[in-house]
């Protein structure tokens, strides 16, 4: 039939593309100093004010400085840029920064000359709270994980859970590179677009490690299980890159057509699925191969002179 | 059986148009008010605070282990002091661990419109945050500050415009009704008090740690009520005889966190995801039928039933429908054709080594069950596993995902399956509606 790329024979390299994006990902880490977490993984308050006019962040900071004595993040938000986003840290407030947030408004309020409904939200959480969530986040997506390797060993084989858990770390690097690189608040959202991309990219894996089970069965002495794992690849092939188009056509769609909060949900959900699929494809099955063939020759050399058993199946 | 299969086609396009239209529309003529589609706003999806502006607050309860009914009596006594305060549209949900959240959509406070309407959002979260903060602990009290009568004894109370009693001047006051055992105490406390020497003949009555009023006692009053006066305002007065009556809270309720969302944020966000979806849905659409031709054509009329079922489903259940809710819908919408992908790539491949389409059609269905399963199945887990995670936005986008990708398993293996057998029974057999047979076949022909 069609010729079949060689994928496992270039896996190595395929590796890069990732790899490239978690350096820029660590690099805009430090360069951000951190991850830009959101007042409910933080504690503090969260304000974001209509100015109704350009301005510096610098000098809202110097502002908020003046009001509470507080060092602020500003970051600018809504489509003109004339909306400020202000955080403050939870400080020792006894009021979980009631009067912070009161002392800061007034004060934007005198030099902007603006009137209540400049106010557009207020969030605020206490920082054991912040905390508390942080931990439920992290364990929960920890738990999904888990609850989805294991049904992986059950219905396919250990060594497929462990590459398609493996191949998932790398997806969940580059979406953490991504908020990085972007410095998108990291909000509860963000679990959300983390654990999409988790299940879709874990739901391209296994159609290829069901075809690689459907072919094993059939597998003829002459073809290796790297020949096998190309073959099954390419298989799937058309379906992999055909569902990431359809999904993609929306996400896209919603990222031009949405509203800011939108599009910093979608942004990451489409690089997400884009690396998704190529390490479902270039990444995932190529390593359980080339791990496995290592496995059967180990196997093969052990008893050298029971040659057959070299086609044991799995 | 062509005839039979050609009708039964016809029923399948024309079930699939009502279903959009009662999803989108709702119901026809008088049963309308059942059911007025999914985007009415009385009888369809709840719009989440992040689209519909208001409030979000989460108390925290300051004891160790609350019980299962502790927390259901806070959630009753909020419910009770919101409602009276007239947000009747906001939303209480127990998390676990004493937490408890309260939602309140803005411009939601409806015993006074015009107020409501002059309330920003930050103030309409303040109020509510003072109106929930208070214990509520309702004490009489005599002169010395012992307690005589508490909140328990009492069964109701309501404001009242009118004289509290012979000669007084009509102003708003407050009636609190007795229970038995609560009016045999004010008997006794009155007693007691009527009995000292001025100014130590009063009983004070105590609301938290403000002293409400405290009226001087002239005899024993036998009754199984009394007033409360103290030059209230109308809302001064009602809101006094709603905390009475709400009861006092098991133990102090802490505040750990409020967000308060204009309306103007989130006003664009459900029109235009909506935009997004139907140019999405049409894209999808014309994509499948490009790359499948007629089965891609039967995809999406799988396609447009699964629309209509996720739309009627967040209607009739009443999903609360947030930012990441809308984008898990919008997305499930592109996941919904990947197993009818997975069906038609299958059929395909049976196509090419030279089966009939009827066997094609049937291959492709039992090859393609087991990984449609398997990678649905993980994806339903970790929907699972971020519903149980109850932090707040997470759930609502794991329900919309979860929904959507059962029914799009659903839509995939049934509807299309029955479909593709109904057009094979209808005799569209040449193989170019099925697929590129040239280029397919070139291959393999010359082996």
């Amino acid at each position: 039939m069609n010729k079949t790329f060689n994928y496992s024979g270039n896996k190595v390299k395929f590796l890069l593309l990732p790899i490239i994006i978690i350096i820029a990902g660590i690099v805009m880490y430090f360069v951000h100093g951190g991850f830009n977490f959101d007042v409910e993984f933080m504690g503090g308050i969260r304000m974001q004010v209509d100015l109704g006019q350009t301005y510096e962040n610098d000098e809202i900071a110097a502002l908020v400085k003046d009001a509470t004595g507080l060092d602020a993040t500003i970051q600018k938000s809504g489509a003109t840029g004339e909306a400020a986003i202000i955080k403050l840290p939870a400080g020792d407030a006894e009021d979980g920064g009631e009067s912070n947030k009161n002392a800061v408004f007034s004060a934007l309020k005198d030099k902007y000359g603006l009137d209540d409904e400049a106010l557009l939200s207020v969030q605020s959480a206490s920082p054991s709270f912040g905390k508390q969530v942080q931990q439920k986040a992290v364990s929960y997506t920890l738990l999904a994980i888990l609850c989805m390797l294991v049904y992986i060993i059950i219905r396919f084989d250990w060594r497929s859970g462990v590459m398609a858990v493996a191949a998932l770390a790398i997806n969940v690097l580059v979406m953490a590179s991504v908020y990085t690189v972007t410095n998108i608040a990291i909000n509860s959202t963000f679990i959300a677009a983390m654990l999409t991309v988790v299940g879709y990219s874990i739901n391209n894996t296994i159609v290829i490690f069901d075809r690689i089970r459907e072919n094993t069965k059939t597998r003829r002495r002459s073809e290796s299980i790297t020949e096998m794992t190309n073959r099954s690849i390419q298989e799937t092939l058309g379906r992999t890159i055909n569902s990431t188009i359809t999904t993609l056509i929306t996400i896209v769609l919603i990222y031009i057509l949405g509203v800011t909060t939108i599009k910093q949900f979608a942004l990451p959900l489409i690089i997400g699925i884009v690396i998704g699929a190529f390490t479902s494809i270039f990444i995932a099955s190529t390593f359980w191969a080339a791990w496995k063939e290592a496995e059967a020759e180990a196997k093969a050399q052990a008893a050298a002179e029971k040659r057959a058993s070299k086609k044991k199946t799995k | 059986m062509k005839k039979k299969s050609i009708v039964i086609f016809c029923f399948v396009v024309a079930v699939a148009i009502a279903l959009n239209l009662v999803a989108f529309m709702g119901l026809p003529g008088a049963m309308s008010s059942k059911f007025g589609g999914m985007l009415d706003s009385n009888t369809g999806i709840r719009q989440g605070i992040d689209l519909a502006g208001g409030s979000v607050i989460s108390f925290q309860a300051n004891a160790d282990n609350p019980t299962e009914s502790e927390m259901e009596t806070v959630r009753s006594i909020y419910e009770t002091r919101l409602n009276g305060a007239g947000y009747t549209e906001s939303r209480i949900s127990i998390g676990e661990g004493g937490k408890i959240t309260i939602e309140i959509p803005s411009g939601s406070n409806a015993s006074s419109e015009e107020e409501a309407e002059s309330m920003t959002a930050t103030e309409q979260t303040d109020a509510a945050v003072e109106l929930l903060s208070q214990v509520a602990k309702l004490t009489f009290q005599d002169a010395d500050g012992n307690v005589v009568l508490n909140g328990d004894d009492v069964t109701s109370a309501k404001s009242i415009y009118g004289q509290p009693s012979q000669n007084a001047n009509s102003q708003y006051y407050v009636q609190v009704e007795f229970t038995s055992e609560g009016s045999k105490k004010f008997a006794e406390a009155t007693a007691a008090a009527a009995a000292k020497a001025s100014p130590n003949n009063i009983i004070k009555i105590v609301m938290d740690d403000t002293v409400v009023s405290s009226p001087r006692v002239q005899e024993k009053i036998d009754s199984t009520s009394c007033v409360i006066t103290g030059d209230f305002t109308a809302e001064d007065s009602s809101m006094l005889a709603n905390q009475i009556s709400s009861g006092n809270l098991p133990f102090e309720m802490t505040k750990i966190s409020q967000e308060t969302v204009g309306a103007e944020l989130g006003r664009d966000a459900l029109p235009t995801s909506l935009t997004a979806a139907a140019i999405g849905i049409f894209l999808v659409m014309l994509f499948m039928i490009w790359r499948y031709r007629l089965p891609g054509l039967i995809a999406d009329i799988s396609l447009l039933i699964y629309v209509g079922l996720i739309s009627l489903a967040m209607g009739v259940f009443r999903v609360n429908l947030s930012l990441s809710g809308i984008a898990g819908i919008v997305l499930s919408i592109g996941m919904a054709v990947d197993a009818d992908c997975i069906i038609f790539e299958r059929m395909k491949e049976e196509l090419a080594v030279g089966k009939t389409i009827r066997a094609s059609v049937e291959a492709g269905f039992n090859k393609a069950f087991s990984a449609i399963i398997d990678s649905n199945v993980t994806t339903i887990i970790s929907c699972v596993v971020l519903y149980m995670s109850g932090i707040g936005t997470v759930t609502g986008f794991a329900t919309t995902l979860g929904i959507g990708v059962v029914l799009s398993m659903i839509t995939a293996i049934f509807i299309t399956k029955f479909l593709m057998r109904n057009l094979v029974n209808i005799g569209a057999t040449n193989k170019n509606l099925y697929f590129n047979a040239k280029k397919a076949l070139g291959g393999a022909a010359n082996e």
